[in-house]
């Protein structure tokens, strides 16, 4: 496959769940391309439908009561689509997954070893005593001292680090082109995190596998990531290279996740700005833009119709959703550049230096 | 593991000890249960009662009349006072049957109730769920001498499908033993069936929605692989533990229903018509052969469970 021609097509893909209160309209019109050997974050709050769009992508939200639409297409299979018996060869050897909490993600009852060579059985015609071989050593390479010990565990006698590490060893274990990591490091305290984000990083970048990593910790981002898609109640908001969107945020809600994060380099506001308000029901959002009740700087506009998806000027892959114009956006960030968030509702004014900096 | 059968060991001559001395106590207490009335038979003459009484011991006090008929259960010895057989050839000659009838129902009604239990959850709240469901209460509901004589009645006597009764020794022909007993094993499991497969079934709607089903999913298994392997082995951990006690139950005598309508002269049966008779000796053996059974099931069942969930450890 060339680089040009992006190994995930997503278009338009909208994901709704019938329940007692309505129609949960989860993801609402997502587009993204994923190229080969890219790492694509996928930020936003709680609920923002950022797992959902990364489940439903290997079809692990098909239910009774949910309903598709738009497409997704990884090379020529539309995955949307897709058979259960077509789907089966993907899961785990062309799109793997990581989830997020490894406590609760693997059997309690299985030997992790057997979870991998499982996997790998799945998908090759392998003996048991291969599947194990191949699962040992993919517990050297995530990390895992004592591997061959270790192999024979049971989850529940290790630490959640570990846990994680096999977590990502079991998504590795079939050479994937895709891996979609749904919170990876999220359970971890900070130090384990770095540590297993680094060789996380080391292991795609040998593999040369496309990532898709979902998380709400730009933190993380920062580390490994590409490419940036901003999501907000089920909607991408803003998406462009890592250096685009924090460099030169477009949309007021990208400027509220970028003011909120602790820095050391500029004067300490008194409190950590944070974004006023709560996301909207999924089940019941506001018209126009979802963002306006929130936000500090709607306008008629907003509240009418939902802003279009608009390319900003002069980069090719930067697209936001927004009614502010570029130069009133420009304006607006350039009342002190980098530090822009959404305080209380049209209190535009900004943190001037905190006490002691 | 050597710690834990010990313990359980010493548990089970403690749980033995109680539960003699209560059987024992229970019988003396018991109106019209004077044993020397019983063997001196019809109209005796007071002397003939006396005598009796001194020859078996019974104007011994309560607790040397307990010792002595405890030392006659271990040494064999012990005898029935309405028909003077030995108590101990008695149960052996019927714990066969018991045993069949026990084990090959339990393994029809597990074997049911995991298919049953498994179809319905998968089909949970489409209309076969909902039928089963149905079927499944209907069978929790239909008490064993009503169910027994009725196929006791159509398909044995009417229809002559099944043979009426009876039993042949597995030894002598396991053909004829597993066709006399089709009829027995029906009529006991259905009501297990019945309850095995409604908890089945909510143990796997639990598991069918934890994150590590979702794991298997997303490996790339077959819907049939995730299910056997990662749900339904997760499911069964709680039914082990019930399979175990039900079927210490039904050893124990907990059949006398199924094997007195089906007549199979099997432990249960033996049990009840000793009870009717208020026959102490045999009620007491068959007390503590039960408990005995119950006991050692027990300890098995836990063991099977540490195997199978890990996280369990035997103290």
């Amino acid at each position: 496959m060339s680089s040009a021609e992006p190994i995930l097509r997503v278009s338009d893909l909208e994901v709704s769940f019938a329940t007692d209160e309505g129609l949960v309209r989860a993801v609402d019109g997502v587009t993204f391309e994923l190229a080969a050997g890219e790492v694509l974050a996928v930020v936003g709050e709680s609920g923002c439908g950022k797992s959902v769009t990364a489940m439903t992508l290997l079809g692990l939200t098909r239910s009774a009561n949910a309903r598709f639409a738009g497409a997704a297409y990884y090379g020529d299979t539309e995955l949307l689509g897709a058979s259960d018996a077509e789907l089966q060869q993907i899961r785990g050897a062309e799109i793997a997954m990581v989830f997020q909490d490894s406590a609760s993600s693997l059997n309690p009852v299985q030997r992790v070893g057997r979870q991998i060579a499982e996997q790998i059985q799945a998908h090759e015609k392998v003996t048991d005593a291969q599947a194990r071989e191949r699962a040992i050593e993919l517990l050297e390479r995530v990390g895992i001292p004592n591997a061959r010990k270790r192999v024979d565990a049971y989850p529940f006698e290790m630490s959640g680090g570990m846990r994680q590490r096999v977590m990502i060893a079991l998504a590795l274990s079939c050479d994937p082109s895709v891996l979609i990591a749904d919170e990876p490091t999220t359970a971890l305290d900070v130090t384990i995190q770095a540590q297993i984000l680094e060789r996380f990083r080391e292991l795609v970048a040998q593999m040369g596998a496309s990532v898709i990593l979902v998380t709400h910790d730009l933190g993380v981002v920062t580390d490994i990531a590409d490419r940036i898609a901003v999501m907000y109640a089920g909607r991408i908001v803003e998406q462009g290279a890592l250096d685009e969107i924090f460099y030169d945020p477009q949309h007021p809600y990208t400027w509220g996740l970028l003011g909120s994060i602790p820095r050391l380099d500029r004067p300490r506001p008194k409190r950590l700005p944070t974004i006023p308000g709560l996301p909207p029901s999924l089940a019941d959002r506001p018209q126009g833009c979802h963002l306006r009740p929130r936000c500090p700087h709607e306008f008629d506009q907003c509240a009418k119709t939902p802003p279009l998806v608009a390319r900003v000027p002069g980069a090719a892959a930067h697209l936001d959703r927004c009614w502010l114009s570029c130069d009133r956006k420009r304006e607006l960030r350039e009342i002190e550049p980098g530090v822009i968030g959404l305080r209380g509702k049209h209190e535009v004014e900004l943190t001037k230096g905190g006490a002691g900096s | 593991m050597k710690r834990f059968v010990i313990r359980r060991i010493l548990g089970m001559i403690l749980v033995l000890f109680a539960i003699s001395i209560a059987t024992f106590c229970i019988f003396n207490v018991i109106p019209n249960s004077d044993p020397a009335q019983r063997l001196a038979g019809r109209n005796p003459t007071k002397g003939q009662i006396e005598a009796i009484r001194r020859q078996w011991g019974f104007d011994k006090p309560v607790y040397v009349q307990y010792v002595k008929t405890m030392e006659k259960v271990f040494t064999g010895d012990l005898i029935s006072y309405v028909s003077q057989i030995e108590v101990d050839k008695e149960i052996l000659q019927d714990a066969p049957r018991t045993f069949s009838l026990a084990i090959g129902a339990a393994i029809m009604w597990m074997a049911f109730a995991v298919a049953l239990g498994l179809y319905t959850a998968v089909r949970a709240g489409r209309f076969a769920d909902r039928f089963l469901t149905a079927l499944a209460l209907i069978g929790i509901s239909m008490p064993v001498f009503w169910i027994g004589a009725l196929m006791s009645y159509y398909l044995g006597f009417k229809w002559n499908i099944f043979p009426n009764g009876g039993y042949v020794p597995l030894t002598e022909d396991p053909l004829q033993w597993a066709y006399h007993l089709i009829m027995p094993w029906t009529a006991l499991s259905l009501l297990f069936i019945g309850v095995y497969s409604r908890i089945l079934r909510s143990n796997v709607l639990d598991t069918i929605n934890d994150d590590y089903v979702r794991t298997a999913r997303a490996k790339g298994l077959s819907e049939r692989q995730v299910l056997l392997r990662h749900v339904l082995r997760n499911s069964l951990i709680p039914i082990v533990t019930l399979w175990g006690l039900d079927f210490g139950a039904v050893v124990g005598g907990g059949a006398l229903l199924t094997e007195t309508v089906f007549d199979l002269q099997g432990v249960g049966q033996y049990a009840a018509e000793s009870v009717a008779q208020l026959d102490v000796p045999p009620v007491l053996a068959i007390v503590m052969f039960g408990a005995f059974f119950v006991v050692v099931v027990n300890t098995v069942v836990d063991i099977v469970y540490a195997t199978l969930d890990p996280r369990i450890r035997l103290t």
